[in-house]
């Protein structure tokens, strides 16, 4: 075992862990009944995959990387400094953008697909200027 | 065991492949914010998939710059999006059919 099968190792069982995880976030999107569930599924699993498949490429990187020629292998650490920010990047963001979108839906007038009428009634009386 | 670069192009075939239910509850809708949260993960993914070409090329150090730019545009975008219909109300939670 020597360090490039490990590392390759790792990587890839992060990013297939990631693409299971968008797979999940497709098939919400795809068929989940109304808007809420939608966006609980694709905020979720698209944020989740995102980091898991970026933080793969990240650990790749350490493939080829050794302390003893740090002068030249300098690059290497940069790389994975910018591909872990990116990861922060997206862990902000993305659930950001879910909250906001979300809420533009809520005032939009978007109703959850509730069986229960008076969860229903409830819904409208929690809304900000009292509309449906 | 499959090398890394077999690897780096199924992952980018099969990010390809679930952006197509993405696309497709794009074109659904049935609400005008369904659509910007389908074409938010999109953007997200394209970001990712910017790194997965970069790593097929080995050229991260420059796609990953991109990849960073794309990130940012895409979030600018949805929150420009979401409050723009925070705002203006177009739609009011009915089905647009156009």
């Amino acid at each position: 075992m020597n360090q490039e099968t490990i590392v390759t190792a790792i990587a890839s069982f992060f990013i297939l862990c990631g693409l299971i995880f968008f797979f999940g976030a497709a098939l919400g999107l795809l068929r989940f009944p109304d808007f809420y569930s939608r966006m609980h599924a694709a905020g979720k699993g698209d944020t989740l995959s995102s980091l898991l498949v970026v933080l793969g490429f990240a650990i790749y990187q350490l493939h080829d990387f050794s302390f003893a020629d740090i002068s030249h292998d300098w690059l290497t650490i940069l790389i994975i400094l910018k591909l872990l920010g990116i990861c922060a990047f997206i862990a902000i963001t993305s659930p950001t953008s879910t909250h906001a979108l979300m809420d533009a839906g809520w005032e939009d007038g978007i109703l959850p697909d509730l069986k229960n009428e008076q969860a229903n009634d409830l819904a409208k009386d929690t809304r900000k200027d009292g509309t449906v | 065991m499959p090398s890394f670069d077999n690897i780096v192009v199924w992952t980018g075939f099969a990010l390809f492949v679930l952006m197509i239910p993405a696309f497709w509850r794009v074109i659904k809708g049935p609400t005008a914010i369904d659509r910007i949260v389908a074409v938010n993960i999109i953007g997200t993914k394209t970001a990712v998939l910017l790194v997965v070409i970069g790593q097929k090329f080995e050229k991260v150090g420059m796609f990953v710059d991109f990849a960073i730019a794309y990130a940012l545009l895409n979030f600018i975008g949805s929150l420009a999006a979401s409050r723009f219909l925070h705002k203006t109300r177009p739609t009011a939670g009915h089905a647009v059919d156009d």
